[in-house]
This record gives C-alpha cells, structure tokens and sequence, in this order.
C-alpha cells in the first residue's frame, strides 16, 4: 500500500510511474503530448461560451438544450469524456444554479475542459453546499435577497453546466461577440457575465 | 467510505481560493499526470469507479496535498491493485531519476479484474420500474459502507423530495470493487437546505443526484 511510505515529491512520483508505464509500452510520449495538447488547446470553456451564445441568439437553440443537454451541446461537436448525459440549467432574474462535486471534482469536460484549483479546492467544495451565499459572496457576486440559490451536487455521471443570463447592453452583439463575454466561472455559476 | 475526499459540509478549510483563470496544468508535471491518470483504469483493467475509490484511499495527509498529487497516487494505486507496478518500484525508480544509484525490484505479475461490461461508457437501460416518482418524499438511507459510495454523509437520514429521474446507470458501489455494474435508478433529490444544516441555515436548495439503493420511502 502507498500510505505506509514517506512522501514522494508529486513531479518525481509521476516521472518515475510514466518511466516505468514506457518501459512496459503502457504509454508513450505521443499519447501523452495528444491529450496535453487537446486539454489546454481544443478542449476548454470557449466550448461552452459557445453553447451560451447560441442559446442567448437562437430560441431554438435554447429550448433544445434545456430539453437535452447532451444533444444540443452534442451538435455543435462538443462531446467526450465526462459528458455522457449533460443537463442545463437556466439562470434567471429569481434563481441561481451553482455547481459543485462534493466528493472528487466531476466536471463537464467537453463544454469546460478541466476544473479550475479552485473548483476542487476543498474550501470550495465544502462550503458551497453549506453556505453557497456567503461563497459566492466571497469570490465576488453579492445576490440580491429574492434571488433562490440551488446548488448542484454533481454525485452521479450528470454533469451540469449553468445557462448565465444575457447580461443587459447585448442586444447588438453578434454570436461571436456574446462567446467572448462567456466566462467559465458563470458557466459554473460562480459569477455573472459582464459587459467589459 | 467515511474518507476525507467526503468534504460536504465541513467547516475546516477557510477561504475559497480566488478564481483564477490559470492554464489546466500549472507545470509540465501535471500535465502528465493528468494522462496517467486518465489511462489508469484501460491500463489497470479497472474503471473510472474503481479510480474514483482509489483517490478516495489515498491517505489525508496525501490528499490535501493537493489535486493531481491525489490523482497521481490514486492511478499508482488502481495499477497497484492490478499488479501492473508496485509501490517499491516506483519509489526505486524515482530514486534512481533523482540521480541515487539504488536497485530497483522486479515488476509484478499483472493480476487485472475481469468483470463484464455492458458496454462503453456508465449509462444502462434498465427493464425494472423505478421505485420512486418526481415529487416523492424520500429519506436517505443511514448506510456507512467501508468501500465506494456516492452518498455523501450529509444528505444521510435527511428527507428530501424527488425532483428527477436520471438516466440509470452503472451502480459505483459495486462497479468500483468489480462486483457487477449492477445498473441502479438514479435521482435527482432536491433538499431544503434547513433540513441539511439546521434552522439557522442559509436558505437555499440542494439538488444532489442518489441511486435508488441509497433511498426509502419517507414515512
């Protein structure tokens, strides 16, 4: 068992392991420099502020993908691992969705890439369930009184992603002008998305 | 498991951390373990509930280290598990990188699980009706289960109402011991947060998805 041993520095740990997986061609450095690659370039939150935008434009759209995540999302080619069945949830002038994985840090990759430190900061994970307000308070979105708060447990493999609302001043904006206001924390629900 | 990876609710960890717009991988070495991990389980024999629980083994002081060190060992440990490599000769290995002329132990034999799938990915179809429609109330069972589980310790012994069903799906109580993907219903159980913490609570509502076998009638 690894517990019994002295600590190992994280970086030498993982040399060591994909030292020893190469050895027994369990992993190559290719496949390693594919999945790098596709993590910090092609898959990120620019796929979900997608989505958004093509929600905030297209009615159509919209209604699809508070129906069914997965295949709206899925049309645009957003799909993969960590996003078997995605649900949507719609943020309004009365509720606001915020989501968390309590017990590892599940996330929806294929529309928001990996989870930010904070995400599966313990902190995070902790409180949110407990004291969402005074969380939200802290990372710098003061909700008005009215406003119902729900959180989201992501326990099971649903994952969720939150519709932000459209923020005011927009209504001239092109799809593409709307994507690059999207921000992963108001996907997440953590903040709201503001017009620069 | 009754582990440290089961935070909810807890009041020990101070501030969140500021949201930061930093890259997935701060360093190089995350980045690589990200893939091992991500590969653990093809490469172990496992599954990605078998990982799940072997991050939740990692020990608390090792934990807390931070994420892609738990991530890290939790694929050492899957692949540990299955006799592709042994603790002994990771540390060897690492010691002979950091430049230390020590011997290194043979491999293992590879030992992996053999449980049947049915098929790619955790959701199943399943024949049986679920036991519980939208607006039920529901009581989470008081299970402590010393494997994996995804109850949560602060939703147990609380009465909530039935808000959703999922799709069904491989049951990680069982999957992640290689037992049987055993498919469950699941739900989205909603909460009122004063029902969780207390009447001094912040008002708000949790939704928390439960499989069937972590709930019964509320009476």
């Amino acid at each position: 068992m690894t517990s019994a041993s002295e600590p190992l520095d994280p970086a030498l740990r993982v040399e060591a392991l994909a030292s020893l997986l190469t050895e027994r061609g369990l992993i190559d450095e290719a496949t390693i420099e594919t999945f790098v690659k596709t993590y910090e370039q092609s898959v990120g939150p620019m796929n979900g502020a997608k989505v958004v935008a093509k929600a905030w434009t297209d009615p159509e759209y919209r209604a699809r993908l508070l129906a069914d995540g997965t295949a709206a999302i899925g049309e645009l080619g957003f799909k993969g691992p960590q996003g078997e069945h995605i649900v949507v949830l719609e943020n309004t002038p009365t509720r606001h969705h915020v989501v968390v994985c309590t017990l590892c840090s599940c996330y929806p990759w294929p529309v928001l890439g990996l989870p930010p430190a904070w995400y599966k900061d313990p902190a995070y994970r902790s409180r949110v369930v407990r004291e969402p307000r005074q969380v939200l308070r802290e990372f710098g979105l003061d909700l008005d009184d009215g406003v119902e708060i729900q959180v989201h447990d992501s326990s099971s493999e649903v994952r969720y992603m939150v519709l932000p609302e459209r923020p005011a001043g927009t209504e001239h904006y092109s799809e593409a002008e709307l994507a690059a206001l999207v921000t992963r924390d108001a996907m997440v629900g953590v903040a709201e998305v503001a017009v620069p | 498991m009754d582990g440290i990876h089961d935070v909810g609710g807890m009041q020990c960890f101070g501030q969140v951390p500021p949201l930061t717009a930093a890259p997935p991988f701060a360093e190089p070495w995350e980045g690589k373990a990200f893939v091992i991990g991500a590969l653990a389980a093809r490469i172990s024999g496992g599954n990605l509930h078998a990982f799940r629980h072997a991050i939740e083994r990692v020990p608390p002081q090792e934990y807390l280290v931070g994420y892609w060190n738990r991530w890290t060992i939790g694929a050492q440990t899957m692949m540990e598990d299955s006799g592709i490599v042994t603790d002994e000769e990771v540390r060897a290995r690492a010691a002979r990188l950091a430049g230390r002329d020590v011997p290194e132990p043979p491999p293992p034999t590879p030992h992996k699980p053999q449980m049947p799938s049915g098929g790619a990915g955790n959701l199943r179809p399943l024949e049986s009706p679920p036991a519980f429609a939208v607006g039920d109330r529901v009581r989470v069972s008081d299970l402590h289960p010393a494997g994996h589980t995804r109850l949560p310790r602060y939703v147990r012994c609380r009465t909530g109402t039935v808000a959703a069903l999922q799709p069904s799906a491989v049951f990680p109580d069982t999957a992640a011991h290689f037992v049987g993907e055993n498919p469950q219903h699941c739900y989205t159980v909603d909460f009122d947060s004063r029902e969780l913490w207390g009447p001094a609570a912040e008002p708000f509502r949790l939704s928390i998805e439960l499989f069937e076998p972590y709930l019964e009638p509320a009476t």
